[in-house]
């Protein structure tokens, strides 16, 4: 006869057993363990930064003060703030304008990439250049483009003879824009370039061939064919390259650090000024924190812009 | 509706001539299909029709007009292409009517069109959906709806069923030829598989290597082949060959293959005597042999019963026979049958040329 104990180490095993059926079948049981991992790396270095900033954006955290709770005084406090805003204009035509041209250029190229020339490869390659250099090296080299003395573009230009002067492209807020929206474009362009080339790449053949036909014209089998087969992957892109340009911070701050007079401070480098720079953490992730909702409304453009279009469902012809 | 003249045309690409002078003409009205091996060039002479493909050298003529320089638009041809290539983010009907559409043709005009070659093709259900909505035989008949739209002087057709399964391929066969019935419109249709050129053709040309090899009726084609590739490329099962050599001293006239096996002649071929012929008989014209009649023994290899008709492969003089019944024999692998050529219905070709005799 089975004692008590003997009885529930049966049970027990009996149990453990189970569950191991339990996970050797159920594939939603398994898969949550092999989720587990992933969701750990998430939780630790997405969610808890994320997290920790927002925490940090409600209380007046100083470097080494521990702060406490001030609700939203940070962000009234940066609302009568004009650099803030300075900083928001910034960031705004920063992005605006240098992802319009960027996407102009970049699907241009791309274009001209994926017809025949000699040297397709190559010339493929070198376009990825401006991608593999690391930013502050590209950031460096543009400043001395730049250079108030040693400008080549300067230099060029006199020896030209259009202009008398140097240019004194870092030193003068506007100029410093429009110089720094152009290094961010020459880095960009490869992104989008090449993510379109695939894309048009995709397009088959025979529908330029049937387009041909059906008596279209360059410009419109453009119109009709390229450009609505390219929609979705220019969402995806262009959200990206809107996320990577809202939040950009090496270039400007290798290149002007946000002058001449906050000129070029993004939010990015206004925040990094105030919280590391300055030791106000708590300001600065205030400012971090006014970025989200403009994150959050670019994917959720993305969002809708990357939902499969109803002439991208049902079967597939392939 | 217009005729289409192909005179002498070549082309390269690069230092590589693909094809080499060809000329084929296709009267208006008429059906003709290119038919050949893939690589042969059918498809490339069909682009070049449509003007996809530059002429590097000779004619094409629509409608009396040369278009050698023309742009395709301008040629008023309309193509179905063997993946449909339909727009994939246009309805059914947009993809019908994008052609007008760039025409700038009236919106009444074009759903007028649209209407009347979706009601022919039985797509009025179907206007609203995309491409991917649909079934392989819908979205052929699509390509084709967008064709007949346009109403064009000629339809080409490349390889528009090969997409198909086999039973679909069967009855969209027989819509594009009751659509041409109808319609009129001089086509050209290429294909790789003869029996869809067979039985959709008025004319066939048989392309090999660039080249055409023979043009003519279905019919005309199967009873006389102008050479071994014809002989062999038309009809299905294939014909058979034995190479050999003819003899018609001391008994009738015969055919000398491997191993001593003698096939039988008919006398007309005595004048070949001591000549080094291939020999050719399809399938349905080898009997069983009566008493008494000449005929070659062969081995049963295998026993393909399909229903309709059986078809037996045999050993004959180191190669194979094939030949077909629609009695149905009580045959067994391993046994011994004695075939009987009909001597009317052999083919004999030139050894070295391949050319009929």
């Amino acid at each position: 006869m089975a004692t008590d104990a003997e009885r529930v180490r049966a049970q027990r095993t009996e149990s453990f057993s189970d569950r191991w059926t339990q996970l050797k079948y159920d594939h939603n049981w398994l898969g949550f363990w092999f989720m587990l991992p992933a969701a750990a790396f998430l939780l630790l270095f997405l969610t808890y930064p994320l997290g920790l900033g927002i925490w940090l954006s409600v209380t007046d955290t100083r470097i080494g003060r521990e702060g406490g709770f001030i609700g939203l005084e940070n962000f009234e406090w940066l609302n009568e703030d004009p650099v803030f805003w300075l900083s928001v204009f910034n960031t705004f035509l920063y992005t605006t304008v240098a992802s319009v041209i960027k996407f102009g250029l970049g699907l241009y190229l791309a274009i001209l990439l994926n017809s025949h020339m000699p040297w397709k490869a190559i010339i493929r390659a070198v376009v990825l250049l401006p991608f593999i250099v690391p930013t502050v090296l590209s950031a460096i080299a543009f400043w001395w483009i730049y250079d108030t003395q040693f400008s080549i573009i300067s230099w060029t230009l006199i020896e030209m003879g259009w202009i008398d002067e140097n240019i004194n492209f870092l030193g003068e807020p506007n100029n410093a824009r429009a110089s720094v929206i152009a290094a961010n474009i020459w880095r960009g362009i490869p992104f989008v370039a090449i993510t379109l080339l695939a894309g048009l790449q995709t397009i088959p053949q025979s529908l330029y061939e049937a387009a041909t036909i059906d008596g279209a014209s360059r410009w419109q089998m453009f119109r009709h064919v390229t450009y609505p087969m390219l929609t979705p992957i220019i969402a995806v892109v262009m959200t990206f390259s809107v996320l990577f340009t809202f939040t950009d911070f090496q270039l400007i701050y290798a290149m002007t650090r946000g002058g001449p007079a906050n000129a070029t401070h993004l939010m990015a480098t206004l925040s990094y000024q105030r919280a590391i720079m300055g030791g106000n953490l708590g300001e600065g992730a205030a400012i971090s924190t006014a970025m989200i909702p403009f994150l959050l409304a670019a994917i959720l453009f993305s969002w809708f812009g990357l939902q499969r279009r109803k002439w991208q469902q049902g079967e597939s012809d392939d | 509706m217009a005729e289409v003249r192909i005179r002498g045309v070549r082309k390269s690409f690069g230092n590589v001539e693909v094809i080499h002078g060809v000329d084929v003409d296709i009267s208006d009205g008429e059906f003709v299909v290119l038919v050949g091996p893939s690589g042969c060039g059918k498809s490339t002479l069909l682009r070049m029709i449509a003007g996809l493909e530059r002429i590097t050298d000779g004619e094409v003529m629509i409608g009396g007009r040369v278009v050698n320089q023309m742009p395709p638009k301008e040629r008023d041809v309309a193509m179905v292409f063997q993946n449909y290539a339909l727009y994939p983010h246009m309805k059914v009907y947009d993809n019908m009517a994008f052609s007008m559409k760039l025409r700038g043709a009236e919106k009444s005009e074009v759903d007028q069109r649209v209407q009347k070659a979706a009601d022919i093709l039985g797509l009025t259900p179907f206007l609203e959906r995309y491409p991917r909505q649909l079934s392989g035989g819908q979205r052929q008949r699509v390509a084709m709806g967008r064709a007949i739209v346009r109403d064009p002087q000629v339809f080409l057709f490349d390889e528009p069923l090969s997409n198909l399964d086999a039973k679909l391929r069967v009855q969209m066969r027989t819509e594009i030829k009751e659509l041409h019935q109808r319609l009129k419109t001089t086509s050209v249709y290429v294909t790789h598989d003869q029996i869809e050129a067979m039985t959709m053709a008025d004319r066939i040309v048989v392309m090999h290597d660039g080249i055409v090899e023979q043009a003519g009726e279905p019919l005309d084609l199967y009873d006389n082949p102008t050479n071994t590739f014809v002989a062999g490329f038309i009809g299905s099962p294939a014909m058979n060959f034995v190479r050999g050599t003819v003899r018609a001293n001391g008994g009738p006239a015969r055919l000398e293959a491997k191993d001593g096996v003698a096939l039988p002649l008919g006398d007309g071929w005595s004048g070949q005597d001591g000549r080094s012929v291939v020999y050719g008989i399809r399938p349905e014209h080898l009997v069983l042999a009566e008493a008494g009649q000449r005929s070659v023994e062969s081995e049963i290899a295998v026993v393909e019963p399909t229903g309709a008709e059986t078809l037996l492969v045999s050993r004959v003089a180191g190669g194979e026979f094939q030949a077909v019944f629609r009695e149905r024999h009580a045959f067994r692998p391993g046994t011994r049958v004695q075939l009987a050529p009909l001597l009317d219905k052999v083919h004999l070709f030139d050894a070295e040329t391949g050319q009929r005799l």
